[in-house]
């Protein structure tokens, strides 16, 4: 087995006294998506900026070398009116990677961003069109690895569709490894060849037949919350 | 104005629409325009040790942007209400120790002639400010957007954070001769405001920064000297009669 691309070991993120993941060990396989569920709060999102190195925390967070991250946000707190284009967005990506101009625009091409939308203020974007946007500006820097933190949310459900296929595709096409948090249990089926799932003081990791049994979910969600799995 | 000193004053106000317009977009006016005032006690102190007032005010505003820096990572509220604290009280410190006509030179400004070093260290200044601008904007446009995204996309955020702070106060510096403590930090603002309400993309909210910039102080000098008034006042006067103009124009 090649070794893992990520290697995460007895990872504790706290929020003063709080601690809002714990002890948390496990490993990324190259190639391979691991899908990242649990409720609101129970630290995905707080994960993933421990993995790229925006939060302090204690225990090891070990990427392999040669790792390019791209990088997809829940949401973003911009001013509306600020005249930052999303082309500006992403010549300035391209500029930073000393990447060619026309990768910008294959890349709009990939995730479905027409021409007039992309040289439309960030502000004046819809939330679909920033999400892709978010995703084209992570995929112009030919990462290797994609972390992405709800990337569908807002976007409607063939641009939902498109993105879920896109980054399916791009996983075996270019050998991407994908980490990715999830609301739908549907996606995590379908595309994950592992979950992990964090919420109330348990955690679990292994492919989602396996570890995501009724009993698994109820813990994790809790009793009153009902869980619709859409079976693939 | 003699000719050499409008030509530099021009210079700076490039420099200052540029450098102007990420601090309108990170939503740092306030800091950036009290952090200007912190030149004030550093012009108090150099007055008092007989050396260059403009030595004083530089190492001032160097220790400033460290300290803005260094608040920058808290909560935004509280940075926000301790850099207006700081800042007002170190406008007040500066203001009891210098008087009369120094003071007022300090805090307005006042175009006198201009030494070959001042000549020669103004040029250098204006030009690394316009350079880190240029070089660096990619960087601080994705930093803008997020610095999460910067960080992934490999670029040091507190690095990138502390060079735009320092190249801010040398900006600041580079306007105290004319503008003063209390209004160089309007003629760093105002025009990017200006730009920020008329552009549609990066490219032209930078370059009409620097265009509105260059008008004001143009404009301002010859008029301050037809109406004999301090040349500092009516260059921020009509750098804000052209905000208001711009208000004419209905946003997108």
């Amino acid at each position: 087995m090649p070794p893992p691309v990520l290697n995460v070991a007895h990872l504790t993120i706290r929020f003063g006294a709080r601690e809002v993941v714990r002890d948390l060990t496990f490993s990324v396989a190259p190639g391979s998506a691991l899908a990242v569920i649990g409720p609101n709060g129970s630290g995905k999102t707080v994960l993933f900026k421990a993995l790229i190195g925006a939060l302090p925390y204690e225990g090891s967070v070990r990427w392999a070398p040669g790792v390019r991250i791209g990088y997809v946000p829940q949401k973003l707190d911009i001013e509306r009116d600020v005249p930052l284009t999303g082309l500006d967005f992403l010549l300035a990506r391209a500029a930073l990677g000393r990447l060619p101009r026309e990768s910008v625009g294959r890349t709009m091409e990939l995730v479905g961003l027409p021409r007039d939308v992309v040289e439309r203020p960030i502000g004046a974007m819809s939330g679909g069109q920033f999400q892709r946007l978010l995703v084209a500006f992570a995929l112009v820097g030919k990462p290797n690895v994609l972390l992405l933190d709800e990337p569908t949310a807002g976007v409607d459900e063939p641009g939902e569709e498109r993105l879920n296929e896109l980054v399916h595709r791009l996983q075996h096409e270019e050998a991407l490894t994908v980490l990715l948090i999830s609301h739908e249990l549907s996606v995590v089926y379908r595309y994950a060849e592992n979950v992990l799932c964090l919420g109330g003081g348990y955690t679990c990791v292994g492919p989602p037949r396996e570890v995501l049994t009724p009993e698994v979910l109820r813990q994790i969600y809790g009793e009153k919350d009902t869980v619709h799995v859409h079976e693939p | 104005m003699s000719l050499e000193t409008l030509l530099l004053a021009a210079a700076v106000a490039v420099a200052s629409g540029l450098i102007g317009c990420f601090a309108v977009m990170r939503r740092m006016t306030l800091a950036a325009d009290a952090l200007s005032h912190v030149a004030l006690p550093g012009i108090g102190v150099a007055l008092a040790l007989h050396v260059n007032p403009l030595v004083g005010a530089a190492t001032m505003l160097f220790f400033g942007a460290l300290l803005v820096w260094a608040l920058e990572d808290r909560s935004r509220m509280a940075t926000e209400t301790l850099i207006g604290i700081v800042f007002s009280a170190s406008l007040a410190v500066g203001s009891m120790m210098t008087s009369g006509e120094d003071l007022i030179e300090a805090l307005f400004g006042r175009v006198g002639a201009l030494s070959w070093t001042e000549a020669a260290f103004g040029l250098v200044a204006t030009a690394a400010v316009i350079a880190f601008v240029v070089s660096r904007k990619h960087s601080l446009v994705v930093a803008l957007v997020s610095p999460d995204i910067a960080r992934t996309a490999g670029i040091d955020i507190r690095r990138l954070n502390l060079i735009y702070l320092q190249m801010f106060a040398l900006t600041v510096a580079l306007g105290l001769r004319y503008l003063g403590a209390l209004l160089m930090g309007s003629l760093i603002i105002i025009p990017a405001a200006t730009a920020k309400r008329l552009a549609r993309n990066l490219t032209e909210m930078l370059a009409f920064a620097a265009v509105i910039s260059v008008a004001a102080t143009l404009i301002g000098a010859v008029t301050a000297a037809r109406l004999h008034r301090e040349t500092g006042p009516v260059i921020v006067t009509v750098a804000a009669l052209g905000f208001l103009v711009s208000l004419l124009k209905r946003q997108a």
